[in-house]
């Protein structure tokens, strides 16, 4: 393996799309909810543990060569937001479309063809994660990690948050960032024996709810 | 099963700019409009579509910063039919969503394309940014920047990405060069040593025909992007 392709891979200039997502975000500054370096973390932290850890399954599950359709399903199941399913396949699309100029091969190809409207962003994710080489552990880490460095960069732009306020609450998350992965990957090794049902299927029902909300509003920033 | 061509083409940067469709058919050219809040790009952009949707398929994509408002100002003015004019959110970095991460921008143009059939272009507006906002060239084959009058006579002087690189240089609002003082001379003089060879145009598009210099450069690209595309 090499580490340097899971630096590619999660770095946040990494151009798929995620820039115009907040995660979440801009619902919760706009409530009040968070506000400071503190509501910052624990937000993340939430997220992290939820979406973040069910995301990170269905990522090493792909990693690990399981049928990517049956884990778009998978994800289907594990996202009861209609909106949320929206921006998963978006940001599944939009990550697919740069993992296929990145790393060219067969397997994206695949998924391009057969699910032309996308596929949930942690499946694709964990796909693409494979073309480059990464072993299952590391998608769940891209997918963990990533499940909070985009609502942190999206607070430094919503709240004027001092930018090294935020990018230390990643640094003070990073050993949660690892169980998480942690986690999820020892959930996507029992994939095999017992289904998709082995993966983590954690939710975060505010989440849910403010993201169906903010997708009607007329005027926001970012597209989620 | 054919999905693509096995091997990366030397000029191709995305996915999505090789000069042809699945089909073999040339895909839209695809002209990117930068420039400065105000300058009048959603306006040129209005201009355009009236001028040429009778001759041309067309269509737009819009970059808003925090509304659809440019979108529905294009919509509600009807240069277009609503299905042509497509809207792109960008996370409050219009030039992240042109140059840095194109990816939502490429996906507009293509479900526009998928969804209109045969397209002879797109026009895709950016949100409005600073002067050094310029288009990837993996999203756009050919970029306008616009500026106008009445933000300074020294924006030429100072020059940027956008005012020295871009295909063509929009000089917009000389209709309001005597209330604002500016100096239209010394805005062409620094112009055109900014510009070198590369082409500019002054405009009023409060005028009649305002916008035919712009149209014809427009065509005249249309006119060199299918002479390409069919060698």
């Amino acid at each position: 393996m090499s580490r340097t392709a899971l630096l590619v891979l999660a770095d946040g200039r990494f151009p798929a799309g995620g820039h115009a997502h907040s995660g979440g975000m801009e619902a919760a500054v706009a409530s009040g909810t968070v506000h400071d370096p503190a509501s910052l973390e624990a937000f993340c932290r939430g997220r992290l543990h939820t979406a973040g850890l069910t995301a990170a399954g269905l990522a090493a599950a792909a990693a690990t060569g399981h049928d990517p359709l049956a884990l778009d399903d998978a994800a289907d199941a594990r996202t009861p937001a209609p909106a949320l399913r929206h921006v998963a396949r978006r940001l599944g699309r939009q990550l697919l479309r740069a993992a296929r100029a990145t790393w060219p091969c067969a397997d994206l190809d695949h998924l391009a063809h057969h699910r032309p409207g996308g596929m949930h962003q942690p499946v694709v994710l964990g796909v693409v994660a494979r073309a480059a080489g990464l072993p299952p552990p590391e998608a769940a880490h891209a997918a963990a990690f990533d499940s909070v460095s985009g609502p942190a960069t999206a607070a430094v732009r919503l709240l004027s948050l001092d930018p090294f306020d935020a990018t230390a609450v990643l640094a003070r998350l990073a050993g949660e960032c690892d169980a998480v992965a942690a986690t999820a990957a020892e959930a996507a090794e029992r994939v095999a024996s017992d289904g998709v049902a082995a993966l983590p299927a954690v939710s975060a029902p505010l989440l849910d709810i403010t993201a169906e909300q903010h997708a009607a509003l007329a005027v926001r920033l970012f597209a989620s | 099963m054919h999905l693509d061509h096995p091997v990366t083409l030397p000029q191709r940067h995305t996915y999505s700019a090789d000069p042809h469709r699945p089909d073999g058919s040339p895909r839209a050219l695809r002209i990117g409009f930068g420039g400065p809040v105000g300058s009048g790009k959603t306006a040129t952009v209005a201009a355009l579509c009236r001028a040429l949707r009778d001759r041309l398929s067309l269509a737009v994509v819009t970059n808003d910063i925090y509304t659809q408002e440019d979108a529905a100002f294009l919509r509600r003015e009807a240069v277009l039919p609503p299905e042509r004019i497509s809207a792109v959110e960008t996370g409050a970095c219009p030039h992240t969503a042109i140059r840095d991460d194109i990816s939502a921008n490429l996906e507009a143009v293509e479900q526009l394309e998928q969804a209109l059939g045969p397209v002879d272009m797109v026009l895709i507006e950016s949100g409005g940014d600073n002067l050094t906002a310029t288009f990837s060239r993996g999203l756009a084959d050919a970029q306008v920047f616009v500026i106008d009058v009445a933000s300074g006579d020294d924006i030429p002087r100072k020059g940027g990405p956008g005012i020295t690189t871009a295909d063509l240089l929009l000089v917009n609002k000389t209709d309001l060069a005597p209330y604002v003082g500016a100096d239209l001379e010394a805005m062409r003089a620094d112009t055109r040593r900014q510009r070198k060879d590369l082409p500019f145009v002054f405009t009023s598009l409060t005028s009649d025909d305002g916008i035919r210099p712009v149209a014809e450069w427009v065509t005249e690209r249309l006119a060199a992007w299918r002479a390409g595309a069919t060698r």
